[in-house]
């Protein structure tokens, strides 16, 4: 007999459920719109020429391939802590800051969920925006801590729930954890505006709550880096001492090198050292230290002028090319005559949109137009090029008219 | 890590040349790799450590979840271990570690949660050699279905490994105790030069029907020490157990790090799957490993030569990066001191710092630690 008999199946993931009836469809014109990652407009996977040439010179130099330090390659980790709070953050000036090198955003959430775990004594609750990215919860929970909500999403109106976040996390109690995506919400896509954002520091602050950002798609959302971070530097001019969890995987494309950041802003330098030694203890018994690869193409790019530029521009060029297909898709629902508002879809931002379809609409939208994304009417706008736009325009309208 | 006889890291030929065949391969890209790693890694990775006519392969019932080093390997299964083993979620199963053993085991294992990590006695100073009556006894009393972190070769710290006949001995015990065998192989290849050789523990602990995870690294045997290359190699009685424990392995990867890393996978892979490339690699580490083994060779023979207080057989009897040397904490603090070398105080040295330029030294230094200081 076997020490397993009783070990369950684990569920099968939903996303994947997708892809896998995506697969098998025959289609000429099906649609996978459950894709997590950026495709150009056809439809392919997008390396950033700013990569392939940060790779160049990577293997000119011909380095070795011993450890990288636990916390990570100091040269990436100084370039995200700017990249996120900008380089004349009084933050990054005095050092009252830690950022240890990450896996991707979820092996930085988790560092940043096990720390919480064993550092942060007043609570045990850690709030999330409803809904949120699903991995959200079972990160925290794998890391032992208890997971509530907040009011976010208003499916009436595809929007924010404004006063009902509002109301919700001034009931917070003090001193618990709240989780904020700094941009480009997912799965919704819906992002308070600044005016919102300054009233969501100012209740925060007020009562007191640990703030946690996950900022995935810093440059990706808006095509400006200084604008997707507004939310996070204003908290910390705000005085708040925020903790930080970045991913490079979609806003340099490195999905798979797993290149990520955790910081901690601290109080001074001082106790900036004793929390970097604190999640180096973390880190040890995880994984010893970090890769390399992904972190020196992102430091690469960051830290040499001309790929940085360069960086820029092809990081606005996918944002502007996602915006593109929103544009497209709601005025293409126009012209085959629908009646409905669809303003949601170019009023949300990122990778992803909340349709407001029902699962029936999505149900008819796989069956009879292969077309694919996930049960709560989720799709990944990374999916839709100007060649299929008029496709899905003409499928939705088809299941909602 | 290893070094050269000029005292310098070494990226290996084969990974040179096939980095430069990635690079070169524009039909390449950076997306995510499936949770589970890349399944060509995975499939080469589990064969090496258990060998191309496994029972287990043959039968189908093994599997393996691509990981973030030795460490992360060892991290995944002592996870799943702490949440399916035994029981649910059964945070009090003993888990023995050698005495000594790599530090960080303890920590990998009380992160995961278990409560009682106990040792086992494997090191005996006295006679420099392996306490296998300690050992053996130590896994007689254990409570049944505890589990033991097993070194596969090359054991870190002493460099003592237990000769097949030993590890019959300990394969009976565990099987009889129904103790649960979790090995740790960081240095297939690295420690005798052969591949098959180095993973004889595993794979006849396979053979004799054991289920067990064994945490493989490609740190040492493929240099790719920085791309974090490991494998954890999943032997069960039969396809549909270990198919349910993979499922459960990648929700615990999806929320440690979601997916692993590409770059080393793919060098891996590449390399293993060529057969040209392979014989290039096996070429590669026994480079490594007879430069260690020369060198331990070397530092023997000039201990003798100088007549040297002690027997000196176990520097060559050792195997692998480590040696403990015997040197007491006194002699080793001589070492550092006066002799400006840097070993650790439990008298263990890297051989890989060892060169023909400073082998006279370091033998110099040894004879005079251990004449002065008692």
């Amino acid at each position: 007999s076997s020490w397993w008999s009783h070990v369950e199946m684990g569920p099968p993931d939903p996303i994947l459920g997708v892809t896998e009836a995506f697969k098998r469809d025959t289609n000429s014109k099906k649609m996978n719109l459950g894709v997590g990652a950026y495709r150009d407009d056809n439809g392919k996977p997008y390396v950033l020429n700013c990569v392939r040439k940060a790779e160049a010179m990577i293997a000119s130099k011909k380095m070795d391939k011993e450890y990288l330090p636990i916390g990570g390659l100091a040269d990436f980790t100084r370039a995200s802590a700017e990249l996120a709070l900008g380089e004349n953050s009084e933050v990054i000036k005095s050092g009252r800051f830690v950022t240890v090198q990450g896996i991707s955003g979820t092996g930085s959430l988790r560092i940043g969920a096990n720390f919480l775990q064993r550092f942060f004594k007043a609570s045990r609750d850690v709030y999330l925006p409803k809904p949120s990215w699903g991995n959200h919860t079972p990160i925290f929970r794998d890391a032992g801590m208890q997971l509530q909500a907040y009011r976010y999403y208003d499916p009436k109106t595809c929007s924010l729930d404004f006063s009902g976040a509002m109301d919700d996390i001034s009931k917070i109690p003090e001193k618990s954890i709240i989780l904020l995506h700094a941009c480009a919400h997912n799965p919704t896509g819906v992002d308070p505006r600044q005016e919102q954002w300054k009233e969501l520091a100012a209740t925060v602050k007020k009562r007191n709550l640990l703030v946690y950002f996950d900022m995935a798609y810093q440059g990706f959302a808006s095509g400006d880096i200084n604008r997707d971070a507004w939310a996070v530097r204003h908290f910390i001019e705000q005085g708040i001492n925020i903790v930080l969890s970045q991913s490079f995987a979609k806003n340099m494309g490195l999905y798979g090198e797993r290149a990520g950041a955790f910081t901690v802003i601290c109080k001074d330098a001082e106790e900036a050292k004793r929390v970097e030694s604190q999640l180096k203890i973390l880190i040890r018994p995880m994984y010893s230290n970090p890769p390399v690869n992904g972190a020196r193409i992102a430091s690469m790019i960051l830290n040499t002028p001309d790929l940085r530029k360069e960086w820029l521009v092809e990081v606005k060029g996918m944002a502007d090319r996602i915006i593109s297909m929103r544009n497209q898709l709601v005025s293409n629902l126009k012209k085959e005559g629908s009646s409905h508002n669809w303003q949601h879809i170019t009023d949300q931002i990122g990778m992803f949109c909340f349709t407001g379809l029902k699962p029936e609409q999505v149900e008819r939208l796989m069956k009879e137009f292969s077309v694919y994304m996930t049960k709560d009417g989720r799709i990944s706008v990374a999916g839709v090029s100007s060649g299929n736009v008029g496709y899905l325009a003409h499928a939705i309208h088809q299941v909602t008219k | 890590a290893y070094r050269t006889d000029e005292g310098q890291p070494w990226v290996l030929p084969v990974v040179k040349k096939v980095e430069q065949l990635i690079a070169n391969d524009n039909s390449l890209n950076h997306e995510y790799l499936p949770i589970l790693g890349l399944p060509e890694f995975r499939a080469n990775a589990s064969r090496i450590a258990l060998g191309d006519d496994s029972p287990a392969i043959k039968e189908n019932r093994m599997g393996s979840v691509q990981s973030l080093g030795g460490t992360g390997a060892l991290r995944i299964g002592a996870e799943f271990l702490r949440r399916w083993y035994n029981g649910n979620n059964n945070t009090a199963t003993p888990v023995y570690v050698s005495a000594p053993s790599w530090e960080n085991h303890n920590s990998v294992f009380m992160d995961a949660g278990f409560k009682d990590i106990r040792t086992y006695h494997y090191w005996d100073a006295a006679k420099r050699g392996l306490d296998l009556q300690g050992l053996l006894n130590d896994m007689e009393n254990a409570p049944e279905s505890s589990i033991f972190i097993l070194h596969a070769c090359a054991h870190n710290p002493t460099g003592t490994d237990p000769t097949p006949e030993q590890w019959k001995q300990i394969a009976a015990v565990m099987k009889r105790r129904s103790l649960f065998p979790f090995f740790d192989s960081a240095y297939q290849g690295f420690a005798s030069g052969s591949l098959d050789k180095d993973a004889w523990a595993v794979r006849y602990f396979v053979s004799e029907g054991f289920e067990l995870f064994c945490a493989q690294s490609f740190s040492k045997n493929f240099g790719l020490y920085n791309e974090r290359v490991g494998n954890l190699t999943v032997v069960g009685k039969d396809a549909d157990n270990v198919q349910r424990v993979l499922s459960q392995m990648e929700k615990i990867v999806r929320t440690t790090w979601s997916n692993p890393p590409s770059q080393g996978a793919r060098i891996v892979a590449t390399t293993l799957s060529s057969p040209q490339l392979f014989e290039e690699w096996k070429g590669n580490v026994k480079t490594m490993a007879d430069r260690v083994l020369l060198m331990r060779s070397e530092l023997r023979s000039r201990l003798e030569a100088l007549g040297t207080p002690g027997t000196w057989n176990h520097i060559t009897e050792q195997i692998g990066m480590f040696s403990f040397t015997g040197l007491n904490p006194k002699q080793v603090e001589y070492m550092v001191k006066e002799k400006h070398i840097y070993l650790m105080a439990s008298g263990r040295i890297n051989m890989c710092g060892l060169t023909t330029k400073n082998l006279d030294y370091v033998a110099k230094s040894i004879h005079e630690a251990v004449t002065k200081i008692q």
